[in-house]
């Protein structure tokens, strides 16, 4: 990456993948990657060498999230770095693998692009997970996929909060997005959910593909929503939740929570409040895989962020 | 319809009580009497993974409630080891083991984990087809179906027609329908099957693995409307019969499948995805494959249940097709010389 006349430039994206399956309870993103497999068509750009590829082929055909540990955590420097061997966690042996076909991570035969295909039981509707604010090749890219599917809408987490990111699947890519679409149950394939996936995807690769021919992104401003933290259930001594989700949080991602809202609803009927000083947007509300990571949602600041003019290199 | 019910036939004649001309023109039924319940099972966690009834369990468990007027009440998590892993079960579904078969079938250590559960709830709740076994069980459970509330029950058990009459004239906040399986009880194979007389709750649409308070909030009340009849019934009130509209399944439907691979090539299309219940014609669109096409109901016009239902992809089933059947059934009341 470079500066030259107010453009920051990036080499071309020549390498480009899409994971699916690195959760394999989550349809929509195994279904198409399966489909891509069979025949990448659709997914093929003139000057991008685009590879479907699915993440946790174990937990796939165990339709399970993962079989030893959630791979989507498991891409650490010191799984990375760890001796081989077949006592290490089905998942690190897996981030290993991704890494040395996918990777290395850091270095600059990493793929350009990863595109990780995600669902949720949450209400978010289509979001795109960024890790860096300072990556304006992704921050254009996300702007072309809003304008372009407008008037559908199409969100940005900004997950680059120290406590809360955490190593992705696509962390190996130099330029790693993420794709969440819900609500969707574990194990169901919805139709609606698969195909607005779809469309986001091939609005990613066309952009991909006017990069690489040339095309100027001039600067623009993108609105995200900056992670901030997260929230657990109300548990008792025994950590077992002692309240749910109240029903007038429930599917309300992205809208704003005032102090002084419901936010939990305890098995007896009763309310607890939100009790932060000023207004926060919550998202990843009672998404099923994060009872046991302690987090019934996270909570979100809208920022606008200016991106860079871009152009390839 | 008659009064063919599992246990005790006898019609008692009407004591006292006026009929408000709330009867249909077909019939004027005899009010039908029955011993009091004395002994009521409220179960979850049969699917390891529908967190509904485990939570709400939890909770009467906690608040030790044990007895409602002259009902005792027990609860039971079907299947700890599958609530553990919040999986729908461990080796085999638990609520597929309860057939008289199954049940006389002697288990060994090397026996599936649910096959032996079903053992031991079979000596919890029943047996089933004693005199021993409990008088009523309700079974909790959820689904990533759009049905609202589900009364699941054969309706020649008139307890659980009535039991669902009453919640159905109660609760407003979601749609309440009736599921007749029509199965014979010793073909049965389900957990409700083991009582004298059962039923299950069916609630969605909520994911595996997660809990939605609006759905545990609709259980709880039925739950709650489910002991207030029976301490009701036992005290003497007489539930007036009626007609009651109930869906009784005829066929299962599968996902168009890939006939080397077994893999699915269509989704549930997006006009049946969470239309539950609502007709089907022919010619109306039920899938639509990952290339675009869309696939057509073809055969008589149906009413579709459990779509989309996460459980039933491994059970080749996109949806079941259901007949709206009107059932008629007579007054109810307690046996007033039955000692308990």
């Amino acid at each position: 990456m470079s500066s030259y006349n107010n453009n920051t430039c990036y080499d071309e994206a020549r390498r480009v993948a899409i994971f699916g399956g690195t959760h394999g309870n989550e349809m929509s993103g195994v279904t198409l990657v399966n489909l891509w497999v069979k025949n990448g068509t659709e997914i093929q750009r003139k000057s991008v060498e685009t590879k479907a590829f699915i993440t946790n082929p174990k937990a796939v055909e165990k339709c399970t999230r993962y079989v030893d540990t959630d791979l989507n955590r498991a891409f650490t420097p010191e799984n990375l770095s760890a001796p081989e061997g077949h006592d290490l966690p089905y998942e690190v042996r897996r981030a290993q693998e991704i890494n040395r076909i996918f990777g290395p991570k850091g270095s600059p035969d990493a793929y350009d692009v990863i595109f990780d295909l995600h669902n949720t039981t949450s209400n978010m509707g289509c979001t795109l997970i960024l890790e860096s604010s300072k990556d304006h090749f992704n921050l254009q890219m996300m702007n072309y996929i809003k304008k372009a599917i407008a008037p559908a809408s199409c969100l940005v987490l900004l997950n680059e909060h120290p406590l809360l990111k955490y190593s992705t699947s696509r962390s190996v890519a130099k330029h790693p997005v993420g794709l969440e679409v819900g609500p969707q149950p574990q194990g169901v394939l919805r139709s609606n959910i698969f195909e607005a996936m779809r469309v986001i995807l091939k609005h990613a690769l066309d952009f991909i593909q006017l990069f690489n021919e040339g095309m100027e992104f001039p600067p623009c401003m993108v609105e995200v929503f900056r992670a901030l933290e997260r929230v657990d259930y109300p548990r008792d001594a025994n950590g077992n939740i002692i309240a749910m989700v109240h029903p007038n949080l429930q599917d309300g991602d992205w809208e704003p929570l005032n102090p002084g809202d419901p936010l939990f609803q305890t098995f007896d009927g009763k309310t607890i409040h939100y009790q932060g000083s000023s207004t926060v947007y919550p998202t990843f509300i009672n998404e099923a895989a994060y009872y046991e990571k302690q987090q019934a949602f996270v909570t979100t600041r809208r920022e606008t962020l200016v991106a860079s003019a871009i152009r390839k290199a | 319809m008659s009064a063919c019910l599992k246990f005790d036939t006898k019609k008692a004649k009407e004591e006292g009580h006026q009929e408000e001309g709330s009867l249909t023109k077909t019939t004027k039924m005899d009010c039908v009497s029955l011993p009091p319940l004395s002994k009521f099972a409220i179960c979850g966690g049969t699917h390891g993974n529908e967190m509904t009834g485990i939570h709400l369990l939890r909770h009467l468990q906690k608040h030790k409630v044990e007895k409602a007027g002259s009902v005792s009440i027990t609860t039971v998590l079907s299947n700890p080891r599958a609530i553990d892993a919040c999986k729908r079960y461990i080796d085999t579904d638990l609520n597929r083991c309860f057939t008289h078969t199954l049940l006389r079938t002697p288990i060994t250590d090397s026996s599936p984990y649910e096959l032996q559960r079903a053992h031991e709830l079979n000596a919890i709740v029943g047996p089933k087809g004693s005199e021993e076994a409990v008088d009523l069980i309700c079974d909790l459970h959820n689904t990533t179906a759009n049905m609202g509330l589900c009364v699941i029950f054969n309706s020649t058990d008139l307890m659980a027609l009535h039991i669902y009459k009453y919640i159905k004239s109660k609760i407003t906040s979601v749609p309440v329908r009736a599921i007749d399986t029509r199965e014979p009880i010793s073909e049965n194979y389900s957990l409700d099957s083991v009582g004298k007389y059962g039923f299950s709750f069916e609630v969605g649409p909520q994911p595996n693995g997660v809990l939605r308070a609006d759905v545990f909030n609709v259980m709880k009340e039925a739950v709650d409307l489910t002991i207030e009849w029976i301490q009701q019934f036992n005290s003497g009130v007489t539930f007036d019969g009626g007609e009651a509209e109930t869906y009784c399944p005829v066929n299962k439907v599968d996902y168009p499948r890939d006939p080397t691979t077994n893999e699915i090539t269509a989704a549930i299309h997006p006009e049946l995805q969470d239309n539950d219940f609502k007709p089907l014609q022919p010619g109306d669109p039920i899938f639509q494959s990952f290339a675009g096409e869309t696939v057509k109901h073809e055969g008589k016009g149906l009413h579709p249940v459990f779509i989309n239902e996460c459980a039933y992809y491994e059970k080749r089933t996109a949806f079941i097709l259901a007949e709206k059947i009107t059932v008629t059934f007579p007054s109810i009341c307690v046996k007033k010389d039955c000692g308990v």
